[in-house]
Parts: C-alpha cells; sequence; structure tokens
C-alpha cells in the first residue's frame, strides 16, 4: 500500500505541471485552454525532435524549447485568444477547441501515430533507497520536486512581484487595473507565455517519463482540469495538493484492476464535486 | 398608438410551408432513390440532431457542453439494451431511449451545474469520459469491444433500410418541431431573455436555474434520440464510437458554420458539413484541421455564422423564434422585442 500511494504522489508531481498552466490562464483571464493536453504532447514531440539537434540530452532540449514556448504562447495570446476573451466564455472555448483538433492532426500528421518516448540517459533507471526496502526512480522524483519549485516560484510570483500584482489586479477587475496604467493585453500575454513554459516542461517530462502520441491530449486535459477543481481554483498550492490527489486515486485504481486506474480517478474528482464543489482549498471562485 | 405583437411573418409561413412539402417529397425517396442516399441521409440527420442541441444549450442556454456524447452514447446503448434483452423493436426504442437519456440527465445536472463556464465544458466531458468507461467494463454489451445489434435479424435489408430512412426523417422533423416550439413557448422566451442577460431576466422572474435544467434534459433528450437512431442504422456499438468527443467537435463545426442561436443555423451549417465531408473526408488528417480552423475563423471574424449573413442579406427569419414588437407609429422599423428599446416603445404591454 505505502508503495502505492508513493507512485500515486511521483505521478501526481507530473500531473499537477500539467495543471498549472491551465491554472494560470484561467485564473487570471477566466480563459478554459481546451487544448492544453494537445499542446503538452505537441511540447513533448517538439522536445524529441529538437533533442538530437542540441546533443540528444533533453536538458539541451529544454534550454532551446522553454524560451521558444514561452514566444509562442505570448504570440498566440496577443493576435488570437486576446479576440476571444469578454462575459461570454463560447468564443474561447471554440477557438481552443479547434486548436485542439488543429494540433492533434497536424502532430498525426507529422510524427504518426505511434507512441514516442525521450530518452532520459541515466536517470531512465535511477532509483534512490527511501530506506526499508522502498525505492523511486529518481526521475519520477525529479518531476515531483520539479513541481513543487514550479507551483511555489508561481504562488511566490503572484504574492510578492509587481507582475503578479498586475496579474491579480487584471483578473479581479480588468477595467479597473487599465484604468491604473495596466495594459491588460500585455498582462494576459505573459500570463500565457508563462503558462506555455509550464506546459513545454510538462510534456518535456511526460516524454521523458512514458511516451507521447497525438490522440493522448484529450486525457491529459482531463487529468489536468480534475487537478485544478479537486484542489480548488485560484491556488496554485491547491492545485497542487488536487494533482497528489488524482496521482494516488489512479494508482489505488490501477492495483485493483489495470482498466481502472483513469476510471477510478474520474469517480474521485466526481466525488469531490459532490461533497466539496469548491474543491479542497478554495480560493476564489470561477 | 396601437402595438401588435408579431410571431410570424409571410416568409417565415411560407418556409414552413415548402419544408413541408420538402418533407413530403423526402418521404417517397425510399420509392425512386438509391439506398446509398438513405445511408447518408440517416447519418447526416443523426449529426444534425445533435447539433441542434448544442446550438440549444450553447446558443440559447450559455451552457457550452463538450459532453453531450455521453446522451448519445447512453441513447445508443439503451435502444440496444432494449433491442437485444428484452425483445423491444428497436425502432419503437428509439424515443425510449431518449426518455431515459432525458431522465439520466438528471442526477447528471446536479454535478455538472456545479460548475461554470469554460470548467463546465471539461466537466462535462469528464461525465462522458466516465460514461464511456463505466460502459466498457460492462460485459454484457461486450465491453470495450463493442457488440451488435442483433434485434434487427430477419428482417429483409430493403425493409430495415427504408423504415430506418423514414424513422430518421421524423425524428429530424421531431427534433426540429421540438426546438422550435420550446423556443417560441414561454420558456423559450425566458431562455432567450436568459440569453441575452441572465441578470436582467432574473430580475423580471425568469427562474434562471430552473429554465437551465430544462434546456439541459430537453438537450440529452434530443441528443438520445440521435444516438439511438445512429446506432439502429449502424447496428454495431462500441464505447468509443458511441461516446466519442468527436461527436460534439463536429457539432460546434457545424453550429459555427451555420451561426449560432439560430434555429437554422445548424440546418444550414449540416449541409455545409455534408458537402464538405464528401468532397474532403479523404483528405484525413488535413481535411479535419481545415474543420478546425475554419471553426476558429467563424468564431472570430464571422460569428453570425452563414444562417445570420443569410437573413441579413434576405432581410427575414426563416424560423423566427422572437417577438416582435410593431408600433402602428412608427411601422416601417419593427424593433426586435430583445433589443434594449427606448422606454416608450416598451409601455405598451405584450401578451405573452
Amino acid at each position: 500500500m505505502t508503495e502505492t500511494i508513493i507512485q500515486g504522489l511521483l505521478l501526481g508531481g507530473l500531473y499537477c505541471l500539467f495543471s498549472l498552466g491551465l491554472s494560470l490562464m484561467f485564473g487570471v483571464m477566466r480563459l478554459t485552454n481546451i487544448a492544453q493536453g494537445d499542446l503538452i504532447v505537441a511540447g513533448g514531440f517538439a522536445a524529441i525532435s529538437v533533442a538530437p539537434l542540441v546533443g540528444g540530452h533533453f536538458v539541451m532540449a529544454g534550454v532551446v524549447l522553454l524560451p521558444v514556448a514561452f514566444a509562442v504562447g505570448y504570440a498566440l495570446q496577443r493576435t488570437v485568444l486576446n479576440r476571444t476573451l469578454g462575459k461570454d466564455p463560447l468564443p474561447s472555448l471554440v477557438v481552443t477547441f479547434g486548436l485542439s483538433i488543429v494540433i492533434q492532426n497536424a502532430l498525426l500528421e507529422i510524427y504518426s501515430a505511434d507512441p514516442r518516448s525521450l530518452d532520459a540517459g541515466e536517470l531512465a533507471t535511477g532509483s534512490l533507497n527511501l530506506g526499508g526496502d522502498i525505492y523511486v526512480g529518481t526521475l519520477p522524483l525529479l518531476i515531483l520536486v520539479a513541481a513543487l519549485a514550479c507551483t511555489a516560484g508561481l504562488q511566490l510570483l503572484f504574492s510578492t512581484t509587481s507582475l503578479g500584482r498586475a496579474f491579480r489586479a487584471v483578473s479581479d477587475d480588468r477595467e479597473v487595473a487599465e484604468l491604473m496604467g495596466l495594459n491588460s493585453a500585455k498582462v494576459y500575454s505573459v500570463a500565457t507565455a508563462l503558462a506555455f513554459v509550464l506546459i513545454a516542461l510538462a510534456g518535456l517530462f511526460q516524454g521523458l517519463r512514458t511516451t507521447v502520441s497525438p490522440a493522448d491530449g484529450p486525457l491529459l486535459l482531463l487529468f489536468a482540469f480534475e487537478s485544478v477543481i479537486i484542489g480548488g481554483m485560484g491556488s496554485f498550492w491547491g492545485t497542487f495538493v488536487g494533482a497528489l490527489v488524482l496521482g494516488v486515486s489512479q494508482q489505488v485504481g490501477f492495483k485493483f484492476d489495470p482498466g481502472w486506474g483513469v476510471w477510478f480517478g474520474h469517480l474521485v474528482f466526481l466525488a469531490v464535486l459532490l461533497v466539496r464543489p469548491n474543491g479542497l482549498f478554495p480560493k476564489t471562485k470561477g | 398608438m396601437s402595438a401588435n405583437v408579431i410571431r410570424s411573418t409571410r416568409a417565415s409561413q411560407a418556409t414552413i410551408g415548402i419544408g413541408a412539402a420538402l418533407c413530403v417529397a423526402a418521404a417517397t425517396l425510399p420509392f425512386w432513390g438509391e439506398s446509398s442516399w438513405m445511408r447518408e441521409f440517416v447519418e447526416i440527420a443523426c449529426y444534425l440532431i445533435f447539433a441542434m442541441m448544442w446550438n440549444l444549450l450553447a446558443g440559447y442556454g450559455g451552457m457550452v457542453s463538450v459532453g453531450q456524447q455521453a446522451f448519445f452514447g447512453l441513447g445508443g446503448y439503451v435502444m440496444l439494451s432494449l433491442g437485444n434483452f428484452l425483445g423491444f423493436n428497436p425502432f419503437l426504442a428509439i424515443p425510449l431511449a431518449a426518455l431515459v437519456s432525458a431522465l439520466a440527465a438528471l442526477p447528471v445536472s446536479r454535478l455538472a451545474f456545479r460548475l461554470h463556464g469554460g470548467y463546465f465544458s471539461i466537466g462535462t466531458w469528464v461525465i462522458a469520459e466516465v460514461f464511456r468507461l463505466s460502459i466498457a467494463n460492462v460485459s454484457a454489451v461486450g465491453g470495450g469491444s463493442g457488440t451488435s445489434l442483433t434485434a434487427l435479424r430477419g428482417i429483409s435489408r430493403a425493409t430495415r433500410e427504408h423504415t430506418t430512412y423514414w424513422v430518421a426523417l421524423g425524428c429530424v422533423v421531431a427534433a426540429i418541431a421540438l426546438v422550435y416550439l420550446f423556443l417560441r413557448s414561454k420558456q423559450g422566451l425566458a431562455l432567450q431573455a436568459i440569453r441575452d442577460s441572465e441578470v436582467a431576466a432574473e430580475s423580471q422572474g425568469v427562474g434562471v436555474a430552473r429554465m437551465k435544467l430544462a434546456v439541459y434534459v430537453v438537450a440529452a433528450f434530443g441528443c438520445g434520440m440521435a444516438g439511438a437512431l445512429y446506432f439502429v442504422s449502424n447496428l454495431r456499438i462500441s464505447p468509443d464510437a458511441a461516446f466519442g468527443v468527436n461527436w460534439t467537435a463536429f457539432a460546434i463545426f457545424i453550429v459555427m458554420i451555420g451561426g449560432i442561436g439560430r434555429i437554422e443555423g445548424p440546418l444550414i451549417g449540416a449541409v455545409v458539413f455534408w458537402a464538405l465531408n464528401k468532397f474532403f473526408s479523404d483528405y484525413g488528417t488535413w481535411y479535419q484541421m481545415g474543420l478546425g480552423l475554419l471553426a476558429i475563423a467563424m468564431t472570430l471574424f464571422f460569428r453570425e455564422g452563414l444562417g445570420g449573413f443569410l437573413q441579413r442579406r434576405l432581410g427575414f427569419e426563416m424560423l423566427p423564434t422572437r417577438r416582435i414588437l410593431k408600433l402602428d407609429a412608427q411601422p416601417a422599423t419593427p424593433v426586435p422585442a430583445h433589443t434594449p428599446a427606448a422606454p416608450s416603445q416598451l409601455m405598451p404591454k405584450v401578451s405573452l
């Protein structure tokens, strides 16, 4: 049982990285990015393509990829997504849904339907002894630590920096924030740029840890979404805990029957929605 | 100054007349048409009904669901179970399956309605996935690999195809009538008020929560009907086919092309979709990418869709659901009931 829970927590670290970008975009501009999962998969494929060009090491691939993701996110928000924002969520939903279909099919065209993975080198086989006979893989542990660092970083960014203040200001009241001299279009674009960095990182780790395939996106979106809702909207630490809860739930489900993991995760999500509709750590209401 | 509420025009009555004539003509198709035409019609009919329900939800109810395939698949599986296990005639099982889907929408709404806006969309998707994975664990209906509709065995192919076609035609007419009459009813007026402003509608005594539930249940009924019809025609069902998100993807496409929030929208969109599918579906991934890009472009630059464009150019609505207040003092410009009007124009009592 301990092992199942540890596996679940490690898996949750990955899910946390899936969900931070979603949480960030929704928190700042109430934009639900349906293409989140497909973008993660695209990030994974991009890392797989870039790695051989920069010497084969995934760290170098990340160094190249993350700034590109920042630029892509900024440009996408500035040119397309800013046009969809408003009281009505429909335009942003339809546009990101369309984007999701475009990305899936583009990946299918470029990479075919085969699952691929990114070579993690020694990390893939390394493990750490946690005392007794419990070992954890180095890579999953690294991912969990990265998730922890990203969550803490985002929380600090929001609470202590001027950029974070701008995020909170446009989130609370766009018009008043603009009266105070903020350019909300730019603030939104920076938020999406940051979200895309997190998405690329998530894709990189997904490619390292398991495989990516063009059809995976929707499922990853659902995991990201469930983490956000279980944890409670508007709190990054909530999202982190939500992701861990989801990871453990899935591992427990897998333990009963290999076909039940994802299903069990969904059921735990629905149970939380039923019992605590605002999540475990509610902060703001959507 | 006297005022009249105009609910239909000569042009809209003509549309209904022409539509009825078309339906009568279409009903004779089995006597002169080819069976491939009938199959094509049945398939597009399912897409159309599904898209109309999505339009009702998203365009009128403000609920952008990405999970209506839950009710589509449920309708299919209920029809199949009634036919295979309980000996029902599958054609008669279609309305029952729709009814079961509508009933299932009641508990499902308790969960889905806890989420709002974009998170409602993904929440409904999770629920559809739960339906898919749950059915995939039921071995009686073939688990993940699905099963066949055996209840139609022993019926000749021609009879089956003709009946399926007529039932599909009937379902389309029923779905259009259902949406049209629902939107023209008092509830429909309330719904359109909610669409225009939820707060204003609530302040006028419209029960917003109750209306949204009503729309959700009606949409589930229609989606269940579409699903049951599709699998009567298809004869084979599997969780992936029944609960696939591509149903919603095509519905979104059809509605955005035709024009969201208008009855004609899905009708026009379905015709366009049928044509595109016929000529370009061989291009596979490129075709799908094109559909995605077209939906994005329509949303960004052409929100009114082809239906709105036509209405603007032709100057009349084919199937009007609005109540238009006509004042004799200024007969030239009818005032749409749902646009903010000057106080003097609001003065006359409008009986609903």
